[in-house]
This record gives structure tokens, sequence and C-alpha cells, in this order.
């Protein structure tokens, strides 16, 4: 049986970003890639599922940037089975989660796994989370803000977290969608080392995709909040100084 | 119970003990049960020297000689020789906390008759447990990870390890925006690049060259780190990748000797980037700035009031053999007082952070009395000085946090030798340009 | 007809959230500058009394066991069932852990526009624009909503929450659960509390942490009168927790845990480089610190050069400690 990770790059907002002259986008030319921190959290509860179930951890994504291999790769050195790219001609472009979520439903379908986990979301998500919005095309139960699941008696039984440190227990029938909030362990480090060595020996799938008809695109313009700069500084007596830090949590709603 | 401990758990203990007419019966007349020779299996010995690097851990002959010279063993329970000893009583060295506490300081190596070389074997053996997929301490991995997508094991954007340059008051060329060949291509390295103490001695060293009319540039946001201590910490892999990307980016340029800030680069470029076709001559700054004495010399006006002590970098000092030029330099100093600590030049101690110990801080002060760098301030407040002067990066940092931790933070400033040289020659501090 | 804009009522423990009160705020404001009307689509089982606590014209009431939790598949199959056939004008949803399950489906399913991590919704000459924040938080993207049925996702804690008294008393509107409930796949749903006794401050919403200012391990008792005046937990940089004053759980940093609260209140933390690592991206930082040249400072929001147990002490008097 099967557990489908779906991996994807995005922006590394570590670094200073720049939007497009358009306004549209970002400055493509000017970001650096990143596997989406939450993927790599999925891939990591997909694999820890596998190791007591014994299923095949599949790793799929769409190459936006040309630079997906590496993750790839990355996946299979850490024990995914497969890995799978579609590739198409959005290369360099912004896909939105439904864009996205309609290229890969088909190929999941094909894979008929019983378990996808996805991350609970990435830095790009204009238009929602990939999660629920593969769920809904695929016809399949979900839940994401996953921090732990559990594969049982044919169902996958999952702790979602609310806030606060309240979670909810589920139990959902297979096959499901799960967007990872937080494995139940810390993603585990593969050398570099096993990477170029599955560089060597290792091969991933491409299917060539095609984006089909879509939403209308949606007028968006890009731009910076505002500076905040450095800290506004409270003067005066120690009681002044109180004073105006319970009224600064008050306006925030923190007390 | 493990039929390993079941020979340790066999205890006699008489009933009646009568030692000539002496009634002596008792719990204190229990005797251990024997444990012959070849209860001892040689296959963790075996596991540590069958890997490529890891044979002279089998040569050790338990003479001992290493641990009084270990800095790790002065604050815990460590040596070359009890590893081996614990492999031989059935303690893995790949599942120990041993592995990771080793700094690869080199100090063993120098005494050891039997050339048993933790300085080979510590990476064979980490990358080894790395590759078999056993737990690494997670500050260790986060350096490791951020080195892999940053270039740098702080996790910074490779556009700011040029930032520093614009507070360094005077231009600092870098090579992708003047595009000429240059004397001298300086590798500034990470903590130099990143963090608020190294930047403060770039600076400081981008002045004197400055100064000095020095043909310099630097490679800015293309530099990633030259990965020593990664590999010394047992990713192979890593560093091979930074050392192919490192080296298609050198060939871009045309220089005629790299002068290098940080110890640990010096060693990768001199041992380790030749394998894989990087050959370069490479200089540490103090030697750089001894050769140029001369000229230097005359530029040091100003009189430093301090009492000063040096820590030799290990990878300065016992790895590349130059103990001579920084204390040229410290000399050549006006007004400064100097003083050798006790453990000095070839027996030097041990900051730390070397071997991959500068992303262990915490896991290695779970297993030692007080932290390296902590024993090594002491040692410097004893000789009386008001200053340690130090030549590695990893230092500054690692000594200013042990100096406050151990409460000796008033009395002892640690300073870069550039600080002081640009110091003496009024490019920093009061009255600067 | 008037436009509608509906608001999906967030609730835990019967309660509704204070998320919900900010969409219903939300929602009032765009009504009043178009003649729409609110309505507040509640789901839960045992939920109706709640619907008189909330400000809106019309409540819409579903009431089935499956929905008692607000678990995803049942809400969002509900959800859409709802907008299919009220086509609202505005669909607003909490961009929550709940939320999130629900919009994004609802919106993919129905096929209509989802503008997710909305932090601002106004009127821009005459046409509405949603303003999601995007990057984390370092671009802004502003989204011209159309005039089709659109979903928005809001972020908590982004808008003022309406006033608590309904303008006027709503209607309540109960509907039939959708048929679809009876063969969901989602089997089982309970919730749960934290254990009270663990302190993770990486959960934290608020946190008081403490540097060596704090002076000696005595003066830790300060910060924890202040902290659970605040309802903070206690957290400190790595001197302390290496001199043995809190244990390895509370430390800050780059060896220690990464936190991103709602407030992070330092105390006499100078902010060296590897502490900042560990707590840049808390939501308001404010610090306390003698230096007025700590690095700390860089990254507060609000600071003040002071003495922190002045500072503290008035602070507990008025928080009534």
């Amino acid at each position: 049986m099967t557990i489908v990770v779906v991996m994807e790059q995005v922006p590394d907002v570590a670094e200073e970003l720049a939007i497009a002259p358009s306004g549209t986008d970002l400055d493509r030319d000017a970001i650096s890639y990143v596997v989406n921190e939450y993927d790599e959290h999925a891939l990591e509860e997909a694999l820890l599922l596998a190791e007591t179930s014994g299923d095949e951890v599949v790793a799929i994504g769409i190459d936006a940037t040309g630079e997906l291999d590496q993750a790839l790769y990355t996946a299979l050195a850490k024990g995914a089975q497969r890995a799978i790219k579609l590739t198409g001609d959005f290369e360099g472009t912004w896909l939105s989660t439904r864009t996205a979520a309609r290229l890969l439903a088909p190929v999941i379908e094909e894979l008929a796994p019983r378990l996808v986990l996805v991350g609970v979301q990435a830095p790009d998500d204009l238009d929602g989370q990939l999660a629920p919005t593969l769920a809904a095309l695929l016809g399949w139960p979900h839940a994401s803000v996953v921090v732990g699941s559990e594969l049982v008696n044919g169902m996958v039984r999952v702790r979602k977290e609310l806030w606060g440190g309240i979670t909810m227990l589920l139990e959902l029938a297979l096959p499901a969608v799960l967007g990872i909030q937080a494995a139940r362990q810390a993603p585990r480090y593969v050398p570099v080392s096993r990477v170029r060595q599955v560089m060597r020996e290792a091969s991933i799938e491409v299917r060539d995709v095609e984006v089909t008809s879509d939403l209308a695109p949606v007028p968006v313009r890009l731009r910076f909040p505002e500076e905040t700069g450095q800290a506004e500084l409270l003067t005066g007596s120690a009681s002044e100084i109180a004073d105006r830090l319970i009224e600064l949590l008050r306006a925030r709603g923190l007390l | 119970m493990d039929p390993k401990q079941q020979k340790v758990a066999e205890v006699w203990e008489r009933e009646t003990a009568i030692v000539e007419g002496v009634d002596i019966s008792g719990p204190w007349n229990r005797m251990f049960g024997q444990r012959v020779i070849w209860d001892y299996t040689p296959n963790l010995i075996e596991e540590i020297a069958q890997l490529p690097g890891g044979e002279s851990f089998a040569w050790c002959y338990q003479c001992g000689k290493c641990v009084p010279v270990c800095p790790v063993d002065l604050v815990g329970d460590y040596g070359p020789r009890k590893l081996y000893r614990r492999a031989q009583t059935g303690i893995s060295l790949l599942d120990s906390p041993d592995l990771w506490l080793c700094t690869t300081c080199a100090n063993c190596l120098r005494v050891c008759p039997k050339q048993v070389d933790m300085i080979q074997i510590m990476p064979a053996a980490r990358e080894q447990a790395l590759l078999t997929g056993r737990p690494v301490p997670a500050e260790l991995q986060e350096a490791l990870e951020n080195t892999a997508k940053y270039g740098n094991p702080l996790g910074q954007p490779a556009r700011k390890r040029e930032a520093w340059v614009k507070d360094a008051g005077i231009p600092v060329p870098i090579l992708h925006q003047i595009q000429r060949p240059v004397e001298w291509l300086w590798w500034v390295e990470c903590y130099p690049s990143y963090h608020p103490r190294g930047i403060d001695a770039s600076i400081a060293l981008a002045r004197i060259f400055h100064a000095l009319g020095l043909d310099f540039a630097i490679l800015g946001r293309e530099e990633k780190c030259a990965g020593d201590s990664q590999r010394l910490a047992g990713e192979r892999g890593l560093f091979e990748m930074l050392a192919e990307e490192n080296i298609r980016t050198l060939s871009k340029y045309t220089f005629q000797h790299i002068v290098v800030t940080d110890p640990h680069a010096l060693n990768a470029f001199r041992k380790h980037y030749p394998k894989l076709g990087g050959q370069y001559d490479v200089w540490h700054y103090t030697t750089l700035l001894a050769r140029e004495l001369p000229k230097l010399q005359p530029l040091l006006t100003k009189p430093l009031p301090y009492r000063v002590t040096f820590h030799d970098p290990c990878y300065l000092g016992r790895h590349n053999g130059e103990y001579d030029a920084p204390r040229q330099l410290i000399q050549a100093l006006p007004g400064i007082e100097f003083v050798e600590m006790l453990r000095c030049r070839e027996n030097s101690y041990c900051c730390g952070g070397g071997g991959g110990g500068m992303w262990l801080d915490s896991f290695a002060a779970g297993h030692q009395r007080r932290r390296l760098s902590e024993e090594r301030v002491l040692e410097a407040v004893s000789t009386g000085a008001d200053t340690l002067v130090v030549c590695c990066p990893y230092e500054v940092s690692r000594f200013e946090d042990a100096a406050k931790s151990t409460g000796v933070e008033g009395r002892l400033r640690v300073r870069d030798i550039a600080e002081l040289l640009a110091e003496a020659m009024g490019l920093i501090g009061e009255g600067a340009a | 007809m008037a436009q509608r804009i509906v608001v999906l009522v967030e609730h835990l423990y019967g309660e509704p959230t204070d998320v919900t009160f900010e969409l219903l705020g939300l929602a009032r404001r765009i009504a009043d500058s178009d003649g729409a009307i609110v309505e507040a689509v509640l789901l839960g089982e045992g939920v109706r009394h709640l619907a008189e606590t909330l400000p809106a014209e019309r409540v819409i009431l579903v009431e089935h066991p499956a929905l008692r939790y607000l678990a995803p598949e049942a809400t969002a199959i509900t959800v859409t069932g709802l907008l299919r056939t009220d086509a609202p004008r505005l669909a607003l949803l909490p961009n929550t852990s709940l939320g999130m399950d629900v919009a994004a489906w609802v919106a993919s399913a129905l096929d209509w526009p989802l503008v997710a991590y909305c932090q601002a919704l106004e009127r821009r000459e005459g046409q509405l624009v949603a303003t999601a924040q995007l990057f984390g938080g370092k671009i802004l993207a502003d989204v011209a909503v159309g005039t089709s049925p659109t979903v928005i996702s809001v972020l908590a804690g982004a808008f003022a929450a309406a006033a608590l008294e309904p303008a006027a008393p709503g209607t309540i509107e109960v509907r039939e659960p959708p048929a679809e409930l009876a063969a969901l796949r989602t089997h089982a749903a309970s919730l749960e509390r934290p254990a009270a006794a663990d302190v993770d401050i990486t959960r934290a919403e608020k946190i008081v942490a403490v540097g060596r200012g704090i002076e000696s391990k005595d003066n830790l008792e300060l910060a924890e009168e202040l902290a659970q005046a605040l309802g903070a937990v206690v957290a400190a940089s790595r001197p302390l927790v290496d001199a043995g004053w809190l244990p390895r759980s509370r430390q800050v940093g780059k060896s220690g845990l990464k936190v991103k609260p709602k407030l992070y209140l330092a105390l006499g933390i100078s902010g060296a480089p590897e502490h900042l690592e560990g707590m840049k991206d808390a939501e308001l930082i404010i610090a306390i610190n003698k230096d007025p040249k700590a690095p700390i400072f860089g990254v507060a929001d609000y600071g003040a050069v002071a003495d922190l147990f002045d500072v503290v002490e008035a602070l507990l008097e008025r928080l009534g400690g």
C-alpha cells in the first residue's frame, strides 16, 4: 500500500524578497527556493507511518522552479521509495493552490494511495491550503494542522491541533488527506553523502502535465508592509512605563 | 539480564570467613567473579577500524599518554584510550555520546606512540553514524542543515554575507563587482561575515589591509563555508559539495594567493581542497601580517597598556604549525605586556569549538563539568592578563560567553589580533578615522 | 433581495471564539457600506442558545451530532450545501485550525474564488479589496474581490470584534442537516485539553523571558508572579539555564527552543544573536533592559531602558498581582 507525500518548493522567506515590476508576483529571478518546511514534516510523518505499516512512500511534486530534483532526491535518501516530478510550461510562475491541486489529483488517483500527506500550509497559499483543496477534488475525508497520526484498523487516527494546546482527535476512513503541522519527531537529517549516493543510483519519474482551464486570474497587487524598524522606546518612571505597557497589552487584546 | 552483564554480576560472599583465626564474616568479604580475557570481543573495535580512516583505532595499546593531554578529559571523562577500552567492554562508539565530544584538537595525536589518529577516526565514525541513521544532536543537525541550505552554519542569507562591508569605512573590493585580477583573495568565512563580534574583527582586518596598501578583494555573496568543521563533524558529502562549489567559484577569478581569517578554512584549503582539484597558495592572516611587519611596525603608533595572553587555535598551531606569527604581531604592539599561559604552543588547550564542537555547545556542556572555553578563560585570568588575544573566529564569541558564565567578564576582554593591531594603528576605537 | 455576507461561527467548549466576533464585526462594517445583511452560520449540537449572543441579522442554525466539534468533513459538507443554496456575496471564515479545513474545501468544491490569510478587507474606490498576508508576513497581496460569490478566510486578531449585543435581535432560521452527514467517513471526534503540568514554551501565547539581568535565582519568583498575572509562562536565555535556575525546556535560542508567541516580554535579556534567533518571530516583543545599547532593542517593538525590578513591580501593582 502507498502513502503519497507532496513536496513543494517555496520562496525562502528568510531571504530578502523582491516584487517583480508587474507587481503581481515576486521577482522570481531574485529569490531562492527551499522545500516548504511543513512538507518536510509531512515527509517525516509519512516515513514514520511507513516504518510501522510497511507502506511504500511516494514523494511527488510539481516542478515550478526547475530545481525540484534536489528535494526529491533528498526524500529518496530519507527513505521514500519512489519520486515523481510533474513538469509543464509553468516553470517560474506562481501556481495557485487550486491549480496545483488539479495537477496533482489525477496522478494521486492513479497511485491509489491510502493516505496523502502534505504540509499544512505554504508561504504562498493566497487561495488557501493544499490539503483541504485536494481533499475536495478527490472527495476524500481530511484534516489539517495534524500533529500526530497512526494507522489503526484500516483507519487513520489523527490529532489535530486547535489552539492553546487543545487538540481534536479524529478517525478518518481511508483513503484520506492530511495537512501536517508537525511530525511526531523533528524531520530526520540525511547526510549529503547519502543524497549524493542516491543521485547516482536512483531516478525520478517525470510526467508531463498541462494546466487546463482555470479560474479567471485573480487581480492581485503585491506590496511590502510598512516598515516597523527599531523598538519604540518608552520613557519616564517605572510607573509610567508600566502604565504604557498595560495600555499596549490591552489594545492588542493580550490582557 | 544481558549475558554480557551476567559475568559482572557474579559475586561470591562467604557465609563465614575466617582469616588467620580472625572471623571477618560479613558483606565485606565479597569477591567479584572473574572475567576471562576472551570475554571481550573485538567486534566494536573492528566496527570503527574497518571504516576508511578508522583503521588506527585498533592500534591503541592503552599506554594512556593521550588522556592527560586531552582537553575534554580535563573537564570530563574522555581520551582515545578510554574510547578503545569502552569499545572493548561493549560500548559502541557509534551509539555513545563520546562520539560527539572530541573537538579534533590533535593534542592526543601529538603524544601517541601508536599514531592513533582521532582526526581521521572521528569524521569516519561520525559519518557512519549519520549514514546508519543514528540520531544527531539537534544543534549540530541544524548547523548542518543551515550549511546545506544557505552555505553557512548560521542559517543567514547568502546575500548578507557581504553586508558588513558597508560598515568597514574603507573600500572593500568584491570580486563579482570589480572583475579584475587581484594579488590576495581574502577568504572571510562565515562567522567573520555574519557574527557581530566576527564582523568587528573583519572590519579591523580590512582597515589594516587597506592601510598596508594590499591588493585584495573578497568573494562576498559567492563565498560559501569552506566546510572543514562540517567534514570533521561527519558530513563529508556536505564538505565535498561546498568544496566543489567553492572551487568552481574560485576558478572564475584570477588571484595569486588566498589569505584566510579562519584557521579551519586554512586547514581545508591546505589539506583537503587539493584532493578535489583546488590547489591554492593559502596564508593565515597572521602569517601574512607577520611577513608585512617591516611595513606594519611603523604604523603601530598608539601604545596599548594591556597585559595580554594568547590562545593558540588548534587548527593554526598543532594542525598547521604556525605558532610564531601571532606572537610576533603581539610583541610588535607598543606598550603591550605579553604573558604565556602554561598550556601554550604545541600543548595549547582547546576552545571546544573545533570538529563540530561549535555546534554542540549545549550537548557537550551536558557531559562536562565545565565548557572547554570556560576552563581556558580561567587559565587566561590566572596569568594576570586583562586581555585574551585570539586569531580564530570561533573563539571571540566562545570566550566572551565563557567569561560571562564564569563571572570574569569585567576582568578579561577577548580581542582578535586584528582588533589590537588596528587599535594600535588608530584605525578603530577612539580617534579612529 | 439584499445581498448577504455569511460568517461561520467558530465555537469551542460551548463558547463562540473571539475570532467569531471579529468576523461579525468585519461583516457588519462591510454590510453598512453596501446595505447587505449579515448572516451567522451556527453549526453544532445543542448550540441554539448561542444564536442569541451573535450580533447578526439572521442566524442560520444547523444541528447534528456530527457537527458537535466542527470536525472538518461534516462542517465542510454542511457549509458547502448552505452556500450553494444561498449564494451569498461573501462568506467569511476564520483562518484558524477549524476554519482553514473548511474554507479551502468549500471554495474548491463550489469552485468559488478564495482569499486566505486576509488581514484587511475594505472598499477602495468602490471596489472591495482583500489584503492577504503572505510569505511569512513579508509581503501583502491586495486582491480585488469580484462580484461573484467569494470565500475569504480571515486571520484571527486582525479585526476589532463586534459589539457583543446584537444591534437588533436576529431571526433564527433552522435548516435541516444535509443527508450526507449520515454517510461521513470521519468517525470519531473528541477534544482534549492539554495536561496541566507540562509547560511547552513553543506553544505558549505569552512568554515572560528572563536573562542575566534578573541577577539571582530568588528573583525568578518575581518573573513567575508577573507571568501568572499575565497568563504567560516563564522562559529564559542560556546563562540562566546553564546556571541550573530553570530547566532546559525553558531555554529560548539557538541551542534551546524557537518560540513564536503573541507576546514576548524580555526582562534583562541583552539579546545575543543566538538568543534572537529563537524569538525574533514573536508577534509583539517588549524589552526591558538597563543597557540602551542592548541588541534586543533592535528586534523589539517596544523597549524601555529601565530597571526591570521597578517596572515589574509597577506592572504587578497594576495587574493586582
